[in-house]
Order: C-alpha cells, then sequence, then structure tokens
C-alpha cells in the first residue's frame, strides 16, 4: 500500500525531523475535511483511498458516532432502531484518515489554519468544508434553540429525533401534531412531508383519533402529488395542511404554553415540531466562505469556494445551483471535489463533472416513492439534465420494489460514505 | 452514409397509414423455431402449462414476471416490478440476448441473433397472444424505432481511470462487496453484458426510471471506460 507514497529524501522542515516517525506524514500535501456526513466522510476516504497515501487527510467532526439524517423519519414511524442511523469512523481510520473528534471553531484562509474547540491548529494545503446546515435565528417567530426541548426541530438527527418520537408517542388520545415547515432553501425537501407521513403512521396504530397540522410558508413542495394522494390513501382526515394561502407562512409559537397561532388563530397542540429556515453550517461563515444569501457559493465543475481558490464547500452548505440539499447530493458532490482536490495536489487525472440525485420517500408501509435527477456544471450553476418522479396511482409492486430499493440505497450510501 | 431527407418527405412518410406496415415475420417460420429451441421448457397455445419456463399465451402487453402461478427469478420478478412489459420491443432484446434485459434470468438460452428468426418466432408468439390486430403498429407490439448498436460499440477500448471516477456515481446505491439487498449486485458483472445492459437502460429497453438516467447520460466512450474499469475488479 505504500508504494505510491511520496517519499521527500531531502528539504524536510526541521521540524518535521524532530517528529522522525512521521516524517511521511510531514512531506504529504495536507486536506483538512471539515464535518464527517455524506459530503465530508465521501470527500475524506475518496481523497484517501484514490490518492493511495499520497495525501494527508484529516477528518474533524464533533461526534465520535454519526447519526444520518436521511431515514431518521423512519425511525420516527417505526420502520427503523435508532441505532441503525448511527455510524462510526473507525473504517475511515483504517483507510487512512485521520479522524479527529473535535470542533472546528475558527478557519484562517491566510494562515491556511482551521483551529479546533480543544486548541489543536491544523494546518492545510486544501480544506473542504462539508458542515451541514444550522438554523436562523427569528426565522419562527417564539422559537429559538433554547426551545428545542419543548418544541424540536428533529432537523439535525440525534437526541432531537428521540425526543420527537417520544412525544408523538405520548401524545393524549386525539390529540394535536403540528409542524412549522421551513421556508426553501432547506436540507431535504421531502423530508418534513415524509416525516407527516411517518407519524400519521405512527398515530393511526396508536392514536387514530389524533390529527396532524402543517403550517407552511410554501404554496408547493416536493412529491406533493404523491404526498396527497399517500394521506388520502393510507390516513384520510387525519392530516391538515395549511399552505401560505390561508396563513400558514404567518406562524407564531409559544413554547410556555405549547400554542401555535396561524394567522392569527390560536391553537393548542400537543407536539409542535419546528423546522426553521436554514443557512450554512456555521464554520462556513465562520471562514468567510458564505454569501448574503447564508449558503457558500461555488464553482459549478469542482465545488470549490468562488470566495477561496484553497476551500471546497460540499452538500447543504454549498449554494451550487439546481441540486437539493441532499444526503445523495452531498455524497455526489464529494467525488467530484475528491477528484479535483487529488487532481490539484498530486496531478493526477481529472474529468469533467457529473452530479445526480435520488431522493427515497415511505408514505405507508411498503410505500414507497423517489424524485430524481441528473446534473452537470454549466458556468452560472449546477444545472438539472434530466429528472424523474415516482407516478401517483402506481401499483402495490412497484411501491414496494421502492421502498426495497431506498433500504438497498441506504445500506449502499452509508457504505460509500463511512467505508 | 445516407442522404439527409428533406423534412417535409420525413414528416409524410411518419405520417404513413399503419395500414402499410409489414408484417414482422413469418409465423410458419416461427412455429418450427419454436418447436426446436423454445420448446423443451416453454408450452404455448391451448392446453398450455408451466414447464421450466412460464406458458407463453398472452405474451404481448403482459407485464414480465406477473403470473401468479409461477416462480420468476428474483431478476425477473424486480424487472417486472420496474415495470418491463413484453412488447415487439423488448421482447426482441430478450430473445436476442436475454441477459441484456433481465441481468440473472434463469432462462437459460444463448440469444437468437438473427433478426428475421426473432421476427419470425415473435410473429408465432404473437398468434397466441390477446392482442394481435395490435402488431405491428402499435402498443404492446410496436416495431422498435431506436437505433441499433453498432457492433463496434461493445468492443470499444475504454479508459480505466475515467470509469473509476464515473464507478464512483454506481457506489453511491450499489455495494461494492456484491450485496444485492433492494438494489441489484454489479460485481463480477462480465463485460459485454454490463455494455449491453447500459445501453439497454439507455435505449429505455430497461424500465428503471434512475438508471435510464443515469445510462442515458453516459455515451459509448464513458460505458466502455465503466466497462473496462469494472473489469479490472477482482
Amino acid at each position: 500500500m505504500l508504494n505510491r507514497r511520496i517519499f521527500l529524501g531531502s528539504g524536510i522542515a526541521a521540524s518535521a525531523l524532530l517528529t522522525a516517525p512521521t516524517v511521511w506524514g510531514q512531506a504529504r500535501p495536507k486536506v483538512v475535511v471539515i464535518g464527517g456526513g455524506a459530503g465530508g466522510a465521501t470527500a475524506a476516504r475518496y481523497i484517501a483511498k484514490d490518492s493511495d497515501g499520497a495525501v494527508e487527510v484529516t477528518l474533524v467532526e464533533a461526534n465520535p458516532i454519526y447519526t444520518t439524517c436521511f431515514f431518521s423519519n423512519l425511525y420516527l414511524g417505526g420502520f427503523r432502531e435508532f441505532e441503525s442511523l448511527q455510524h462510526g469512523y473507525d473504517k475511515l481510520a483504517g483507510g487512512g484518515v485521520a479522524v479527529i473528534n473535535d470542533m472546528a471553531t475558527a478557519v484562517d484562509r491566510t494562515a491556511k489554519t482551521v483551529t479546533l474547540a480543544g486548541g489543536t491548529v491544523l494546518p492545510y494545503d486544501r480544506l473542504v468544508l462539508s458542515p451541514g446546515i444550522d438554523f436562523k435565528d427569528g426565522s419562527v417567530p417564539g422559537w429559538s434553540l433554547d426551545a428545542a426541548e419543548i418544541m424540536p426541530h428533529a432537523y439535525k438527527a440525534g437526541p432531537q429525533t428521540r425526543l420527537l418520537k417520544a412525544q408523538v408517542e405520548a401524545m393524549p388520545e386525539g390529540g394535536v401534531f403540528a409542524m412549522v415547515a421551513p421556508p426553501n432553501p432547506y436540507r431535504c425537501p421531502p423530508g418534513p412531508y415524509e416525516r407527516i407521513s411517518m407519524v400519521a403512521h405512527l398515530l393511526k396504530e396508536k392514536n387514530p383519533t389524533a390529527k396532524i397540522i402543517v403550517a407552511d410558508p410554501k404554496d408547493k413542495f416536493s412529491k406533493q402529488a404523491l404526498f396527497e394522494e399517500g394521506w388520502q390513501t393510507h390516513y384520510d382526515g387525519m392530516v391538515d395542511w395549511i399552505g401560505p394561502e390561508f396563513g400558514g407562512g404567518n406562524v407564531e409559537v409559544r413554547p410556555d404554553t405549547m400554542e401555535i397561532v396561524i394567522d392569527g388563530d390560536v391553537t393548542k397542540v400537543d407536539v409542535c415540531n419546528v423546522i426553521p429556515g436554514q443557512m450554512a453550517g456555521k464554520i462556513a461563515a465562520l471562514a468567510g466562505v458564505t454569501d448574503d444569501s447564508g449558503w457558500a457559493p461555488v464553482h459549478p465543475d469542482s465545488m470549490k469556494s468562488k470566495l477561496d481558490e484553497n476551500v471546497w464547500v460540499l452538500g447543504d452548505s454549498s449554494a451550487q445551483g439546481d441540486m437539493p440539499k441532499s444526503g445523495f447530493s452531498a455524497n455526489s458532490q464529494a467525488k467530484v471535489a475528491a477528484m479535483t482536490v487529488r487532481g490539484e495536489l498530486t496531478g493526477s487525472k481529472t474529468f469533467p463533472a457529473k452530479y445526480s440525485n435520488t431522493c427515497w420517500s415511505l408514505i405507508a408501509p411498503e410505500d414507497g416513492v423517489k424524485v430524481g435527477a441528473s446534473y452537470e456544471p454549466t458556468p452560472e450553476k449546477i444545472a438539472s439534465v434530466e429528472s424523474f418522479v415516482s407516478a401517483t396511482g402506481e401499483d402495490a409492486a412497484l411501491r414496494k420494489a421502492t421502498y426495497e430499493e431506498s433500504l438497498g440505497w441506504y445500506a449502499g450510501i452509508t457504505a460509500d460514505i463511512f467505508g | 452514409m445516407a442522404r439527409p431527407v428533406p423534412a417535409l418527405t420525413l414528416l409524410l412518410t411518419l405520417a404513413a397509414p399503419p395500414a402499410l406496415a409489414e408484417e414482422i415475420g413469418d409465423a410458419e417460420q416461427g412455429a418450427t423455431l419454436f418447436d426446436r429451441q423454445c420448446k423443451a421448457c416453454h408450452q404455448i397455445g391451448e392446453g398450455a402449462s408451466h414447464r421450466v419456463g412460464p406458458k407463453l399465451n398472452g405474451l404481448f402487453g403482459r407485464r414480465a414476471a406477473s403470473l401468479a402461478d409461477f416462480d420468476y427469478s428474483k431478476s425477473m420478478a424486480r424487472m417486472g416490478s420496474d415495470g418491463l412489459t413484453w412488447t415487439l420491443e423488448t421482447l426482441d432484446a430478450y430473445i436476442e440476448n436475454p441477459r441484456e434485459l433481465v441481468s440473472g434470468t434463469r432462462m437459460n438460452y444463448p440469444g437468437l441473433k438473427d433478426p428475421t428468426s426473432r421476427a419470425d418466432l415473435m410473429a408465432f408468439l404473437r398468434d397466441w397472444s390477446d392482442k394481435p390486430r395490435d402488431i405491428p403498429e402499435a402498443e404492446p407490439t410496436a416495431l422498435k424505432t431506436t437505433p441499433e448498436l453498432t457492433p463496434e460499440t461493445p468492443a470499444l477500448k475504454g479508459d480505466p481511470d475515467y470509469g473509476e471516477y464515473l464507478s464512483s456515481e454506481c457506489r453511491t446505491c450499489h455495494q461494492a462487496d456484491g450485496s444485492d439487498q433492494g438494489i441489484p449486485s454489479i460485481t463480477s458483472w462480465p463485460t459485454e453484458d454490463f455494455v449491453v445492459a447500459m445501453h439497454a437502460y439507455k435505449k429505455k429497453l430497461r424500465p428503471h426510471p434512475v438508471m435510464q438516467m443515469m445510462a442515458g447520460r453516459l455515451n459509448d466512450e464513458e460505458i466502455a471506460a465503466l466497462a473496462a474499469y469494472f473489469a479490472t475488479l477482482e
């Protein structure tokens, strides 16, 4: 495995000689990746794997065990164990990636260093940022992160996901579940609506007279016809979706009294899932690679930041054009990033970027649907080339096959991300 | 090289009444072929029942793997749930090279390479289908209009480095360890089968929308590059 490693026999800095066992490491170009999700872990793994040790790759991720946001709705619906969403980094480490479980708190793009909460300073030649999302303050009046223990967002998988499920299970008979859906753009476009489906499934089994209210600032949403058909078929009368036409965008929440105010009407609720407006993960803003939109603009052919030629931004944090913010997209973008980073550092061949995405959603047991597209870079943006979406009225066999395919995809993509 | 056809002529040709379409083949020749090549495993006609393979009455317009009382291969069942329906076009591709269309089919048949013989065989099968009048003018038995692969295409030599990059897209869903739960395994796939399968998706003969999209934007060189890369895997 060491045959293609680069060993520089002369010109090694004195500091490197003082730490003799890591001489090889000192001689190699350094990539630091921040964020160990679908974008970051994939990029780290592919750069390390494909450069065969010629590049020193360090992955910085706060959580030693990663919980995927994708498929976390299936946990809510009772279709997955929570543990099945969790993945460690031992295979990445075994594949030559140095994994540091710490939080990146600062990026100095002039000195080309990343500072971690624990005080470590990591120098880099190329930096890959894949920090996912953070929530915009003041996006939903009455709600702040401090209220998340009462009104969970459950939009970063982990304890919040478990909290939301426990709250749904504890709802009184005939109680009310409310969701405040997010404005565009946000992580996982079908996610809120798959979540509604999963909550409805759980309630149909355990609490069939319960009601679901969705207050939505958007006049349309991903896979809308499919979800609406499914809600009617499986959960008739249970889901009340309130779009902006009926005040769904004019919302306030009151965590102290468990109330939601939609267009002036106050409703007492038992669970309130607030999915706020979103922006790039904070470190992207701290690194100064975001713009006024709150997201980080990137070059469509490489995922390289438009603001720094040594920085790449992947996944949810990036503003790239037509691709939805999804784990699949992040994984796809990471492969282009890994190829272009490696090309710059080792002179390996690079090829035209190709991107793709597919999002599966579960509506009810064995009733799966999907939407997807292929993408290519244009000078302006990553542009959709071709797309497809499941059709309404599909037969049960196809929906079951689509669901089974989604299980296969989860196994496939998590193996691709985490090794 | 064919001369360019003036647009007006082309329109008139396309608008020609279906009655002018030719018969797809000689059903009597097809019956002889059926006896020689298919009958060991398949029955067709009055009183036909399932043998090693399913009975072939009413084949045209039927969803693949849709007879409840026959035990199909996993691969055929998957193509059926993906939406593969037997039309003149899909059946022609299947008879020509069964694995082009259904990678893991249990039909142990090398394929019938001569297009005239296939047409004869399908003309015979048509006689035992519910919709004989549809042939060959309309679905489910419309004549194919998509271009054939040139014989050179599968022989293109690809760049394995490019294939390695392109293959990273496959690995989002298809597992490197060959698992095939929900999504088929693509490891240890013979190069030629891989190439014809990708072209079958590209031509939308195979029904799966994700794969039609993925293969749809791969050109011949890219498919060859992928095949070359996969060939380097153990």
